[in-house]
């Protein structure tokens, strides 16, 4: 099916939802509304005009100070048996969570925890949403565009005093110090 | 006996790496176990996490190509054409045949060089030694080619947006041709040692196995894919540089377990090995490096050397990026020996990518390795993780 008219059929099924249509180097992208992103994910994956079974990525974007709802959820669908394509770009609004898709692609799960990792944005109903490629107890979120890529923006980046006192405190540790 | 049988077995709970020979990297398992049956299996990966993504938002679009080296590090040649052909497609950049053609060519020797440094761990955790000496062997012979065709062996920056970097020596041509000749009798004898060994059935046959509908569903790509019977290649699906110009087939599966998915990869090196073959035998003549889109392509070497105004527009072009781009997104996959590649990329107008998203199949197929694991041994989450073929480099990223 084109992907032009798999957005129509969309607009048509989930009235309200669709906000705009799109299309860029021969590539369909529907932004979406967030709300009812479950049911449509669940409704291209099941109906078979559709047959979307593949979720070839999942990724955060941040869109601050460009567009007003800040953070993009961009789902890129295949469908492997009628070999067709789609992108759902679907806003999301600072400090708001998002229903989770790895009922319908297992996939998602991942994908999820790094867009929550990168970007803070939260996953309603995701099994276990950690964080996954930076440590447990990072601050903040690295992908975001106000994300201090320098060290804080205010005074020195505290971090190497404190690998110094840390390594410090280590050599007090029993080891070194025995004789 | 009746004291035995009031004992109580309890789970215990393991870690397999971050440094364990077997996890190919810094991968670490969390195994739950239950005697020798594996209940639970929980990976942590992050160990090699470099912000490829955040860096490649502060460079310009031919910055950005040595970092993408450093994702796959054992195969940087499919990275970096896969990378340069999202850009191409981004600002509608067309290839002259030479170039699509080279690029075709050193792509199936990176997937040659990865597939048998795949096949030498694989055995080697499950414990066959020679085929670890033997595969090494001809890889280093793929590597030399790469020396003598960029000067670098494995982080190679090889392609360039709009063509490639050099051209081809004749010298180059003929050693390939002469590799291409040897190497099916090489496959032969990988395959006499283990094929049909006995220790090597027991350890692979019916072990972590995954129906056809489970594995599109947990996104495995590639061989792991295509060992549980799903036709799905993105160099037939999506035809990028030459394939659509070269004849190959997709080894396809049947019972989705590490023997199956073991026999996709052999196959793919010798349909490898014929499209090197038939990429050397059609290179046309011509030039490496597109004309039509001066505004993103860098000037041919001579004329930056010779010529004042193309030294000035190399020089913008590198450290500034193109003046004006296009707005728009894109995603562009290829096929990379691991499996699926793509690249998410955003253009805002400036030289720079706005957001830069690089989809890896490492991270999706570690991300399906408890499926894989739980409920086998944990001698099997050995040969799981080698039959996945994972590089912890582009899972992290």
């Amino acid at each position: 099916m084109e992907p032009s008219k798999i957005a129509d059929t969309l607009n048509s099924e989930f009235q309200g939802e669709v906000i705009a249509v799109k299309e860029f180097r021969g590539q369909t992208g529907v932004t979406l509304k967030k709300d009812k992103i479950l049911q449509i994910a669940r409704c291209l994956h099941d109906t078979p005009e559709f047959m979307f079974d593949y979720l070839r990525d999942l990724c955060g974007v941040d869109y601050k100070k460009i567009k007003t709802p800040r953070f993009e959820v961009v789902y890129n669908l295949y469908s492997m048996t009628h070999r067709h394509t789609i992108r759902l770009n679907v806003q999301v609004p600072d400090k708001e969570p998002i229903q989770s898709v790895v009922s319908v692609w297992k996939t998602a799960d991942w994908h999820e925890r790094e867009c929550f990792d990168m970007y803070g944005i939260v996953f309603e109903g995701h099994p276990d949403l950690r964080r996954i490629l930076m440590p447990e107890d990072w601050d903040g979120h690295p992908l975001r565009k106000d994300y201090p890529t320098a060290g804080p923006e205010d005074g020195e980046w505290g971090g190497f005093k404190e690998v110094l006192r840390k390594s410090e405190d280590f050599k007090k540790f029993g080891w070194y110090n025995k004789k | 006996m009746d004291e035995i049988k009031e004992l109580k077995t309890k789970e215990m709970a393991i870690n397999m790496g971050p440094q364990h020979p077997s996890t190919h990297g810094v991968l670490r398992l969390r195994l739950e176990v239950s005697g020798e049956t594996v209940v639970k299996c929980t990976p942590y990966v992050g160990y090699l996490h470099r912000g490829t993504e955040k860096l490649a938002e502060g460079m310009t679009y031919l910055q950005s190509i040595p970092l993408m080296d450093r994702l796959d590090y054992i195969s940087s040649m499919t990275n970096d054409v896969g990378y340069c052909i999202a850009v191409e497609r981004l600002f509608d950049i067309a290839l002259p045949l030479r170039a699509r053609y080279i690029r075709t060519m050193v792509s199936e020797m990176s997937r040659i060089a990865s597939h048998l440094l795949w096949l030498a761990t694989h055995a080697l955790d499950i414990g066959a030694m020679t085929v670890f000496l033997y595969a090494f062997r001809e890889r280093e012979r793929i590597l030399e080619l790469f020396e003598m065709l960029c000067g670098a062996r494995l982080t190679v920056t090889y392609p360039r947006i709009g063509g490639v970097r050099n051209d081809v020596s004749q010298e180059f041509i003929d050693t390939l041709y002469q590799f291409t000749e040897d190497f099916p009798d090489k496959i032969k004898e990988y395959e006499t040692l283990i094929n049909v060994n006995r220790i090597w059935l027991k350890r692979t046959v019916g072990v972590g196995i995954i129906s056809a509908e489970e594995a599109v569903n947990y996104g495995l790509t590639g061989a792991a894919l295509r060992g549980s019977g799903v036709d799905y290649d993105v160099r037939k699906h999506f035809p990028y540089d030459a394939y659509d110009l070269v004849r190959f087939e997709v080894p396809i599966g049947k019972n989705g377990d590490v023997y199956d998915r073991y026999l996709c990869r052999m196959e793919e090196l010798r349909q490898s090995n014929a499209i090197v073959r038939q990429c050397i035998e059609a290179l046309p003549t011509g030039p490496i490096m597109t004309t039509d889109s001066p505004k993103y392509t860098l000037p041919p070497k001579d004329k930056v050397l010779n010529n004042m105004e193309s030294l000035i527009h190399h020089f913008t072009l590198i450290t500034k990026g193109p003046m004006t781009a296009p707005h728009g997104e894109v995603y562009v996959a290829t096929e990379v020996p691991k499996g699926e590649l793509g690249f998410y990329i955003i253009s805002d107008g400036t030289g720079k990518p706005y957001r830069m998203r690089i989809r890896s199949p490492s991270f999706i197929h570690v991300s399906a390795l408890p499926r894989l694991c739980e409920g086998g041994f944990i001698a099997d989450v050995v040969a799981n993780i080698g039959s996945i073929d994972v590089v912890l480099g582009e899972c992290d990223r």
